[in-house]
């Protein structure tokens, strides 16, 4: 066991004696290297899966850009681009042409060539209603699969009778007991607590699937799905929803007309409570979201610093750093999939509470 | 002058975090001190508070992303 591990250590430290620069493009080494451009790619999302390798050479899986323009639906592959993210390259679809400017699609105005910048620097171009397959789109795909097969399989052991649960199950049971009971019951309250259970259950382990396969620097990981404020704003929306279409005329008592407080009390809470009806589900997206996304910013920065200081010998302190960074990443993509489930159940419960 | 301000913003966002979170700590290690047998309990909860404490500080954090 010993000499494997050692091997593999030797083998991983002898890769650093193959870096160096590609041949073929110019190098200025008094030139500083700007981190946030790279940075800003991998955390955003994108119409082609990127793989490896910088501009013309580099291998990307490509994904279907699906787009609602006004001739009607276009769709092609992304790499019909050709990697540009610069609006350059344009393509030409139904008589419309279409560039990609940083992984935004635009329509290009009749005969024009180029993307009309207005005086602050903003693009003109209308874009037309982009529904297409992105990079972020693919990688909740895959999470979904991954969810189905665990899930699947769990639900499959269980089929001969309820026993000691064997295999997949035996790791799942004890976290959706946890959920039920900790989570679900304790908030939500006896009465309506198995209503809300699928809801809950899949919010938690959708996130946390996500978050994980987001640490992963590789495909299927490596895309940032929780980091990206549109989803967490559909998860928290749906959170909205649920709380105020089952709230009961208790919960409605309680923002309108605040029991227990002096009449002028009651009024000045009317407004404050209306704002925290809207705040609430915010800060649940606001909060998942940057804690995913500082965190990988956090390591693409530690991964940077390599290049900042143009040399491989940096790299003896920025992948330990990474290292440490990554595990405590790991701790939060748990702790925040169960932050959002326990915040989503307490505002469900408090919206079908029952006066006391 | 190298930098902006939405960064100085950040920063100050950060010492919140810092502040909040290492009260929760240090509270929940005299908790933990003072009765060893709730210590899963007291850790759980630290968690939490912890959590809510950072997605405040993190507002605080994308404003400054948004400077940048």
């Amino acid at each position: 066991m010993k000499i494997i591990l050692s091997t593999i250590l030797i083998v991983f430290f002898s890769f650093g004696v193959f870096a160096n620069e590609s041949e073929h493009k110019e190098v200025n080494t008094n030139e500083k290297y700007n981190p946030v451009p790279p940075i800003m790619e991998h955390i955003m999302d994108a119409h082609t899966w990127h793989l490896w390798g910088a501009g013309h050479d580099a291998v990307a899986i490509p994904l279907p850009v699906i787009l609602w323009t006004e001739k009607g639906l276009v769709t092609f592959m992304g790499d019909e681009f050709h990697h540009d993210t610069e609006g350059h390259h344009i393509v030409t679809k139904n008589g419309l042409n279409l560039v990609n400017y940083e992984e935004k699609i635009y329509q290009l105005a009749e005969g024009a060539e180029h993307l009309e910048f207005d005086k602050d620097g903003v693009v003109a171009n209308i874009r037309p209603i982009d529904i297409s397959i992105t990079k972020n789109v693919a990688a909740m795909i895959i999470s979904l699969i991954i969810l189905c097969l665990v899930f699947f399989a769990a639900a499959k052991s269980y089929r001969g009778g309820v026993k000691a649960p064997k295999g997949i199950a035996s790791f799942m049971e004890p976290l959706i007991l946890f959920i039920q009971n900790d989570i679900a019951l304790a908030n939500i309250g006896e009465k309506h607590y198995k209503r809300f259970l699928p809801f809950l259950l899949t919010v938690f382990f959708f996130i946390w699937f996500n978050n994980m396969l987001g640490l992963i620097p590789i495909f299927p990981g490596s895309a940032n799905v929780s980091g990206n404020i549109a989803f967490t704003l559909a998860l928290s929306f749906i959170t909205l929803l649920l709380t105020n279409l089952n709230g009961n005329a208790n919960y409605w008592k309680h923002i309108f007309w605040m029991p227990g407080a002096p009449i002028p009390i009651k009024i000045f809470l009317i407004p404050i409570e209306l704002i925290g009806l809207i705040a609430k589900p915010f800060a649940l997206m606001i909060r998942l979201f940057a804690n995913i996304t500082a965190g990988h910013i956090v390591v693409l920065s530690l991964v940077s610093l390599v290049f900042i200081f143009k040399t491989v010998y940096m790299s003896a302190v920025s992948v330990p750093f990474t290292l440490f960074i990554s595990v405590l990443e790991l701790l939060v993509a748990l702790l925040q999939a169960y932050v959002f489930t326990m915040l989503s159940a307490l505002f469900i419960g408090s919206a079908v509470a029952e006066a006391h | 002058m190298v930098g902006s301000i939405a960064a100085i913003g950040a920063g100050l966002a950060a010492i919140g975090a810092g502040i909040g979170i290492g009260m929760i700590g240090g509270h929940a290690m005299d908790a933990i001190a003072r009765q060893p047998e709730a210590t899963s309990k007291i850790q759980t909860n630290m968690l939490i508070a912890a959590a809510l404490v950072e997605g405040v500080a993190l507002f605080g954090v994308v404003v400054g992303l948004m400077g940048l």
